[in-house]
């Protein structure tokens, strides 16, 4: 019923404006052609003047109000980096859009018809197009160099000592992975992927390196003020890793792995603080469509204390020992014939 | 009605093409009618089926903005009319999420391809090229029918995928494999997606026989005089427009080849190691590689945002000249900045992959190479605004629409620094500072330039003008409806809000802007409802309009206001005359304008000179 009315009174609205619009039809051809038109002429230049101004204060007004719901503070040393060139982009482009926009309009204003003026015919002058290819050409060179200072600076290698943490994207979820004890992630191979057996990534038990990988859904811890790497992968479709506090953002491309890496620079507890939210939470989004829950493809980052996250470490599972709950195993201190417990292993989840 | 639009063009037709004549011997009315305004070889014809099916689009592609902005607006509430036209994809009158995709993702290759590609080429390079450049009709009246149908055959099928059970094609404008290479990953990957593919491939036919007409009827088909160096400058915009698709669409073509292998054929081409949660199951495909159809994809999909604004561009120029009876500034320049960006287009398409895995040495050279179109369009902004520089300008509404053309290329152009900027793309990839981007330079760029075209040539259209006061409104609420739109979402990008999201309760970092979505959506509906006053218009004035009592209602320079009010199948009554002159003769030696056929008198100032 409100949906008929609605339709109802647009279906009005179109009638009378277009009423309205047929009979200033009429009347300008009762005023005269001309009068019409240079009263038209007068009425949108004003108007151009007016969005000019308008506009302008809009543009104020909008960064008013939006200032404190934008750009946090960057919580890591990559995110300094893109906030100040941010700023420099924002200034360098802020002057040009202010600066061209006034001219257009106001050239539109000031040059509106008048019977007395008559066009200056001025069809081109070498030296003011030199001017304005050069212009351009010298603040794009700045831009361009500062970006690719600091987009070096960002993709360059990870330094030795980072943390490295595997992500793994997944319609629709993250999983995440970290080496043990021995620093080095195991084998894995994603026809071995068996979510029954809690193995989530395919891990291969006869590689020793696996076993005391841990694999966890639940959130990414990370050390405040330790670089950390992390190793992006997909095991279905394009995902991608947005870490927006951190102003980082990587896909996730099933069969390629991709790389990224930072240094969190506030804990957890002390973002909460300093956005004054007590239930702030680091926010891993998929930036990248990847199906009907994409909307919904929500990660955790935990940065804490080196402490905690020793202690965070300790408390965990292995993968091998979620998956493989015999009793005689005994994972955790690999013995000399763990090998073999880990063949008998994978033969029969292999067998499976 | 029909018949009284075109009265004068019917009896001036020249029958040389009689196609279905035999069909339909005994029906001398009917026959005229099928070769006259279907299977037509005019191109004024061809070019208004492009116009009219683009605005038929048009019109579906806006209203599927509107459903997914309500959605966005008001995420908590119900829609009860939603369930009455949508079904099972609007329960309880809630948009279902995969639908949501569907629609944003109609909504972009809509827009992009059936609007601002087929609508915005087909309608002007039809129209204007043989008008401009003084030739009887195209180069191949023929292919150029062919072209226009395959348009109509592609939009046979895409229309048609609305209405399968799974949906339509849901993974993004882009359509990235692996998302739309398996149906087990997502509905719209199901048939949808074989349609979506099947109707884009008749798309791309649809563009290369247009677009080799349009470039061996602007090289050969001038008439005599009418050198390069004296065309407007929309030929020369359609033209770069016509090579660039002729480039870049073949590459789109194979990329969707591959794809259709990987769906059909078990090859592997984007398909590597991919456990479906959905089925439990691995496939078996290993090797390929998702990022080779981004490559393929963007190789054609950066040139296609200049194949979109470039024909504006041409048109901008034409009816800013006319309209501030001046001349454009820096003719040449502009041809060559606009060349400058077509050779441009093509080396930059890795900007929309710097955050893929993409070798950051290589990003490098895309940035380079993607900031250096900055001076081009610098260059074309600065020429604009000098055109306008002491002119004497009739706000007529194609002029108004060119002025908010250039105001939009602005803004929209700026934030393109930005994002070419590989740094900040970190920051900003794929949130709403992209939406917002490309909506202003290429969306409402391109549809302001789309408008001031359609209202300056109009009455060369149909003999009759459009409604001005309407004009008026459809514009001002327009322009001040786009920036409301599209400005506040930069700052949602700037605050990172992922695009392609349909509810933000979920997200503490991005849940801050509810006020502002409402306030968008409410934009969207309004600016949504004034294009369809748009339309009202231009249907009504095409039978209705005041009609045009003088050939040259606008004062204009071009060779196409020397035609008859009505022109006929072969454009001029006799011999097609010989231009001696640019076209931008406005305000020469104190006289209004010089038409292109004026011989230049003995003490004229001469070309170039002022």
């Amino acid at each position: 019923m409100s949906t008929l009315l609605i339709i109802a009174i647009l279906l009005l609205g179109f009638i009378v404006i277009f009423q309205i619009a047929k009979a200033s039809e009429y009347v300008s051809v009762l005023k005269g052609e001309k009068k019409t038109f240079e009263q038209n002429n007068r009425i949108n230049g004003f108007l151009l003047l007016a969005f000019l101004i308008l506009g302008l204060i809009g543009v104020y007004w909008c960064n008013e109000m939006f200032k404190g719901k934008i750009l946090g503070e960057a919580a890591s040393d990559h995110g300094e980096k893109i906030d100040t060139m941010l700023y420099i982009t924002i200034a360098i482009t802020g002057i040009v859009f202010i600066i061209t926009q006034i001219l257009l309009f106001w050239f539109s204003f000031k040059y509106q018809y008048s019977e007395k003026r008559q066009a200056f015919y001025y069809p081109h002058n070498n030296k003011l197009e030199a001017l304005w290819t050069a212009v351009p050409a010298i603040a794009l060179t700045v831009l361009v160099g500062c970006g690719l200072y600091y987009w070096f600076k960002i993709t360059g290698d990870a330094p030795k000592e980072a943390n490295v943490i595997e992500i793994t994207g997944k319609q629709f979820g993250w999983i995440y992975r970290y080496p043990g004890k021995d620093k080095v992630f195991g084998k894995k191979y994603y026809k071995n992927i068996d979510e029954s057996k809690l193995n989530q990534l395919g891990l291969l038990w006869d590689d020793k390196a696996a076993q005391d990988d841990i694999v966890t859904n639940e959130a990414m811890y990370m050390v405040v003020g330790k670089p950390v790497k992390l190793v992006i992968n997909s095991r279905d479709v394009v995902h991608d890793v947005g870490l927006v506090h951190f102003r980082m953002k990587m896909d996730a491309v099933p069969g390629t792995p991709t790389t990224m890496w930072f240094t969190p620079k506030y804990t957890t507890a002390q973002m909460k603080e300093k956005t004054g939210n007590p239930d702030f939470e680091y926010e891993i989004s998929c930036d990248q469509m990847c199906g009907k829950g994409h909307y919904s493809m929500k990660g955790i980052v935990k940065v804490v204390e080196p402490a905690e996250y020793l202690l965070w470490l300790a408390k965990q599972k292995t993968n091998y020992v979620m998956s493989n709950p015999e009793p005689e195993t005994a994972p955790a201190a690999p013995a000399a014939d763990s090998t073999a417990t880990a063949a008998t292993a994978v033969s029969k989840s292999l067998s499976n | 009605m029909s018949h009284e639009v075109n009265m004068h063009g019917q009896s001036e037709v020249i029958t040389t093409h009689e196609v279905h004549h035999d069909e339909h011997h005994g029906h001398h009315h009917k026959e005229t009618f099928i070769t006259k305004y279907i299977f037509s070889q005019d191109h004024k014809m061809i070019a208004k089926q492009f116009l009219v099916t683009g605005i038929i689009w048009a019109i579906i592609g806006g209203l599927f903005s509107v459903l997914f902005r309500l959605q966005l607006g008001f995420p908590n509430e119900t829609f009860p009319f939603l369930e009455t036209i949508l079904g099972k994809w609007a329960q309880g009158g809630k948009l279902d999420p995969e639908f949501y995709y569907a629609l944003t993702t109609m909504h972009g290759t809509v827009l992009v391809f059936f609007v601002l590609t087929a609508g915005l080429s087909g309608t002007f390079s039809n129209f204007l090229i043989p008008l401009q450049i003084g030739a009887r009709d195209m180069a191949s009246p023929f292919m150029n029918m062919l072209s226009f149908w395959f348009f109509f055959a592609a939009s046979i099928v895409m229309v048609s995928s609305l209405f399968v059970q799974t949906g339509p094609a849901s993974g993004g404008w882009t359509s990235y494999p692996p998302l739309s290479a398996l149906g087990d990953a997502s509905e719209g990957s199901k048939i949808g997606m074989d349609l979506w593919l099947i109707a884009m491939a008749l798309f791309v036919v649809n563009s290369l026989l247009g677009s080799l007409n349009y470039i061996s009827t602007i090289l050969n088909m001038r008439t005599k005089g009418m050198s390069m160096t004296r065309v407007p400058l929309t030929i020369w915009a359609l033209l770069f427009t016509a090579v660039l698709g002729v480039l870049s669409f073949p590459v789109l073509l194979s990329g969707f080849i591959l794809l259709l292998f990987d769906r059909h054929a078990g090859t592997s081409f984007y398909l590597s190691d991919i456990f479906l949660a959905s089925t439990q199951k691995a496939l078996p495909n290993e090797g390929g590689s998702a990022i080779l159809y981004q490559h393929l994809f963007w190789f054609l999909g950066h040139p296609e945002v200049y194949i979109i604004i470039l024909p504006t561009m041409g048109l901008v120029s034409d009816v800013m000249s006319a309209n501030a009876r001046k001349p454009i500034f820096g003719y040449m320049a502009m041809v060559a900045s606009m060349f400058a960006i077509a050779v441009l287009a093509f080396l930059v398409w890795a900007h929309h992959m710097f955050v893929t895995g993409l070798n950051p040495f290589l990003g490098a050279f895309f940035v380079l190479l993607t900031l250096l179109i900055a001076v081009p369009s610098a260059i074309k902004v600065f020429n604009w605004l000098t055109t306008l520089w002491k002119g004497n300008l009739r706000f007529t509404p194609g002029m108004l629409f060119s002025i908010g053309f250039v105001s939009m290329f602005i803004s929209g152009g700026l934030t393109g620094i930005f994002l070419g900027n590989s740094t900040l793309d970190i920051h900003l990839h794929d949130t709403y500072f992209v939406i917002a981007h490309f909506h202003i330079v290429m969306g409402v760029s391109a549809f302001f330039g789309m408008f001031a075209g359609l209202y300056h040539w109009f009455p060369k259209m149909f003999g009759r003008f459009m409604n001005n006061t309407l004009a008026y409104i459809h514009f001002w609420i327009t322009l001040v409806g786009a920036y409301l739109i599209f400005w506040p979402m930069h700052y949602q990008g700037l605050a990172g809000v992922p695009r392609r999201y349909l509810d933000f309760s979920g997200w503490a970092s991005f849940n801050q802007f509810d006020g502002l979505n409402r306030f968008i959506s409410i934009v969207t509906i309004i600016v949504f409802a004034v294009q369809l006053l748009f339309v009202f218009n231009f249907f009504y004035s095409m039978f209705k309009g005041r009609r045009v009592r003088t050939q040259n209602p606008w004062g204009a320079t071009g060779l196409e206001w020397t035609t008859p009010i009505n022109p006929g199948h072969g454009n001029w009554e006799g011999e097609i005359p010989e231009v001696h002159r640019w076209a931008y003769d406005y305000g020469k030696d104190g006289r209004e304008f010089i038409p292109q056929t004026e011989p230049v008198g003995a003490n004229e100032t001469p070309e170039g000179k002022h």
